[in-house]
């Protein structure tokens, strides 16, 4: 294991490359790349990179980068690609396409704010655009976290109780374009960690359709599959970390982390590099006495409802941090927990829309924040908390 | 009481176009696929379908009316789809060939960056748009292949503009081979795929494909209709090598134009301009004389 200095969208190539050159012995990898800032880095250091058995297309859009991915999974390869933004949105039918053809592509999302107007900062918005597009979704915190989630995501995507493919989220630029001091995996440790890849329903010379027409009632039981599997991603993730300590010494967070949540009477949830600021305003709040505790969102896809319902325990005002807006609705993350906390009786439940279009979220703005929801009686439409900077 | 068709047992199921499939009668795509798999002489390539008729044919889940592994991609993606494939196929050293089957809409309309951009890499693929000159899945629409005259349900008085010239289009790419395919020249056709077959790179096939349902014609016409077409100089057949070599395969025989628009109704329009589109086909004509003469191909 060697310990560098580098950037987030280094760090992810380089996960992505060792994934694609561990399966050398099998079918090989193949990406289909396409720039678009904050992500441009991830796919042009895998086009420099030299695979046994590999090849990356530098394509002409997100679309047929989507196409590429598609056509070089059902043909038995390790498929990966990058986007971020507008990108994903262009990409966004074939997104669905390798969901429903049940092909365990990885894929980097540096989130950025969607446009236009034009704003490369990082947004949570184009990640959770595609989140009923039969992925599973996972928000990473840090670049460490970044590298080590995107190895869960093949070992996950690529289970045969899964096969779905899997989008790991980064911050544009506060991950991205930053270095950091990571633990980078050896490719020996990788290809222990990721077994050759034998897609059962790859194309193997036999007449039949991949993706032809279909009737209601084997839609249906499409979608239930689809549905069964998603249901089987935590169990299949605690496998995964297990295995993943076994090769690598460290463990990274399941589908979400929960700090001094056991006595918290006030809850906050993030994702992503907001975690990490509110991480820091919990810890100093707690050396104050205040039975405050943080649950940090990672996995969105499947939701992971009965995690949070456990998490939040017994507190009594839960505040999420919501990086990204659905108009007319408000935060993304807010619906959801919503909807997962449903059965706690006289739970305050308040949303803010924090540092949409990539504000940078202090520690003093989540005080303030933390403030307000201290001293709330009810709970309110989501607040949109603006950030001066 | 009516009995089911029953398929005879010694019909190859294994081949690229299965017996009881749904295509309309006098459907090209029937002709079309056939003799594809008779030029191939028994190799299953593996098939990338778009959205369009091509994949209806293949019926409903769980039956393939392809009896090859077939992909049924979105709508603009064949080219992509199969770029992926051919490049696994290829790095596991896997003499396969990979086909995109696709429909003028796929082609001429929101394929076309895709394939373009397949093209300009010159991937390893057997390109071949099965062209009817409609939008037939979704019911008859216009698309850019659709001629100058034509009533579509988006042109109800007749389409204002020619059609597009998609060969010249490949041929700028500078593609290993481009040619035309009729449905009612088997030597030509057989010809032509196996000269594709034999080549490396983006290789494009165009088909005239008669489609009795959108050209409002008689099913039993569809092959009579295809060969007048190309004798009154209306499709031409050729090809071209590295996108400047020419080589024409049939010249018209003076067979009036009338004759192949008489038989159609999508031609009973208000902006069909008989004298007009006389007038392009010479032009048209002029055109790949001239290439065929300064830019000739080796003769066969
Ligand atoms: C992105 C997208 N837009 C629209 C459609 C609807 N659609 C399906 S097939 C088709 C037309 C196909 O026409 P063509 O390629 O000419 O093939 P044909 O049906 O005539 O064989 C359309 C518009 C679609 N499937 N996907
Ligand atoms: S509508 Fe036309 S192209 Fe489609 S199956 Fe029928 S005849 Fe063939």
């Amino acid at each position: 294991m060697a310990r560098e200095l580098v950037t987030g969208n280094n760090a992810a190539g380089y996960t992505l490359a060792l994934a694609g050159e561990a399966n050398r012995k099998a079918r090989g990898a193949i990406c289909g790349a396409y720039p678009i800032t904050p992500q441009t880095e991830i796919v042009e250091f895998l086009r420099d990179f030299k695979f046994t058995k590999g090849r990356v297309v530098a394509v002409e859009s997100e679309h047929s980068a989507m196409g590429v991915c598609i056509g070089g999974s059902l043909a038995g390869a390790r498929s990966f690609t990058a986007s971020s933004s507008n990108g994903l949105s262009y990409m966004t039918e074939n997104v669905f396409a390798a969901g429903y053809y049940r092909l365990p592509i990885v894929m980097i999302g540096v989130n950025r704010t969607l446009g236009p107007p034009w704003n490369i900062w990082t947004d949570q918005g184009d990640t959770l655009a595609l989140r009923d597009a039969a992925w599973l979704q996972l928000y990473t915190e840090s670049h460490q976290d970044l590298v080590d989630t995107i190895l869960l995501a093949f070992r996950v995507s690529e289970d045969p109780r899964v096969l779905l493919p899997a989008l790991v989220a980064e911050d544009g630029f506060v991950v991205s374009h930053t270095q950091m001091v990571v633990d980078l995996p050896e490719q020996e440790q990788v290809d222990r960690y990721l077994p050759p890849l034998d897609l059962p329903h790859r194309l193997r010379g036999k007449g039949v359709t991949v993706g032809g027409m279909i009737f209601p009632h084997d839609t249906e039981r499409h979608r239930m599959e689809i549905q069964a599997a998603m249901d089987r991603v935590p169990q299949v993730l605690a496998e995964a970390i297990d295995e993943f300590e076994k090769i690598f010494g460290r463990r990274p967070h399941g589908t979400l982390s929960a700090e001094h949540t056991e006595d918290a009477e006030t809850v906050l949830i993030a994702c992503n590099t907001m975690a990490r600021t509110l991480r820091n305003v919990v810890k100093r709040r707690r050396e104050r006495g205040q039975k405050i505790g943080l649950i940090k969102a990672k996995l969105f896809r499947p939701f992971p409802r009965q995690d949070y319902m456990r998490a939040v325990g017994h507190a009594k005002r839960v505040g999420v941090l919501d990086r990204n807006h659905s108009p007319g609705s408000g935060g993304i993350f807010w619906t959801e927990i919503a909807t997962s906390l449903r059965e706690k009786p006289g739970l305050l439940l308040q949303d803010y829309l924090v540092g949409l279009g990539g504000g940078d979220v202090t520690p003093a703005i989540l005080d303030e924040i933390v403030d307000d929801l201290n001293a709330r009686t009810a709970a309110s439409e989501p607040v949109w908390k603006e950030v001066l900077s | 009481m009516t009995t089911a068709p029953v398929i005879p047992p010694e019909a190859r199921c294994d081949g690229i176009l299965r017996p009881g499939n749904t295509n309309c009668a006098g459907c090209g795509m029937s002709i079309g696929l056939q003799w594809l798999e008779q030029a191939l002489d028994g190799e299953r390539p593996t098939m990338c379908i778009p959205a369009c008729c091509g994949i209806v044919t293949a019926g409903t889940f769980p039956t393939s009316a392809y009896g090859v592994p077939t992909v049924a991609c979105t709508f603009a993606s064949a080219a992509s789809v199969a770029t992926g494939v051919s490049s696994v196929y290829a790095m596991n050293e896997e003499d396969e060939l990979t086909v995109c089957w696709t429909g003028d809409g796929g082609t001429y309309d929101i394929g076309v960056a895709t394939w373009s951009a397949a093209a300009e890499r010159n991937e390893d693929l057997l390109y071949i748009c099965y062209d009817n000159e409609i939008y037939g899945n979704t019911g008859g629409q216009r698309s850019s292949a659709t001629p100058q005259g034509v009533k579509t349900s988006t042109t109800t008085a007749g389409k204002l503009e020619p059609k597009k010239d998609i060969m010249a289009l490949v041929a700028a790419h500078r593609v290993p081979y481009a040619a035309t395919l009729s449905v009612a020249h088997r030597d030509d056709f057989m010809r032509k795929v196996k000269t594709a077959r034999k080549m490396k790179g983006f290789r494009f096939l165009l088909m005239l494909s008669p489609c009795p349902t959108g050209w409002k014609s008689e099913p039993g016409d569809s092959v009579d209709l295809i060969d007048t077409a190309v004798r009154c100089g209306l499709f031409p057949l050729y090809e071209v090598y590295g996108g400047r070599r020419y080589r024409i395969n049939a010249r018209p025989d003076g067979t009036p134009l009338q004759d192949y628009i008489k038989r159609q109704r999508r031609y009973k329009s208000q902006t069909l301009d008989l004298d007009a589109l006389q007038a392009q086909i010479r032009e048209n004509w002029a055109h790949l004389e001239t290439m065929a003469r300064a830019f000739p191909a080796p003769e066969l």
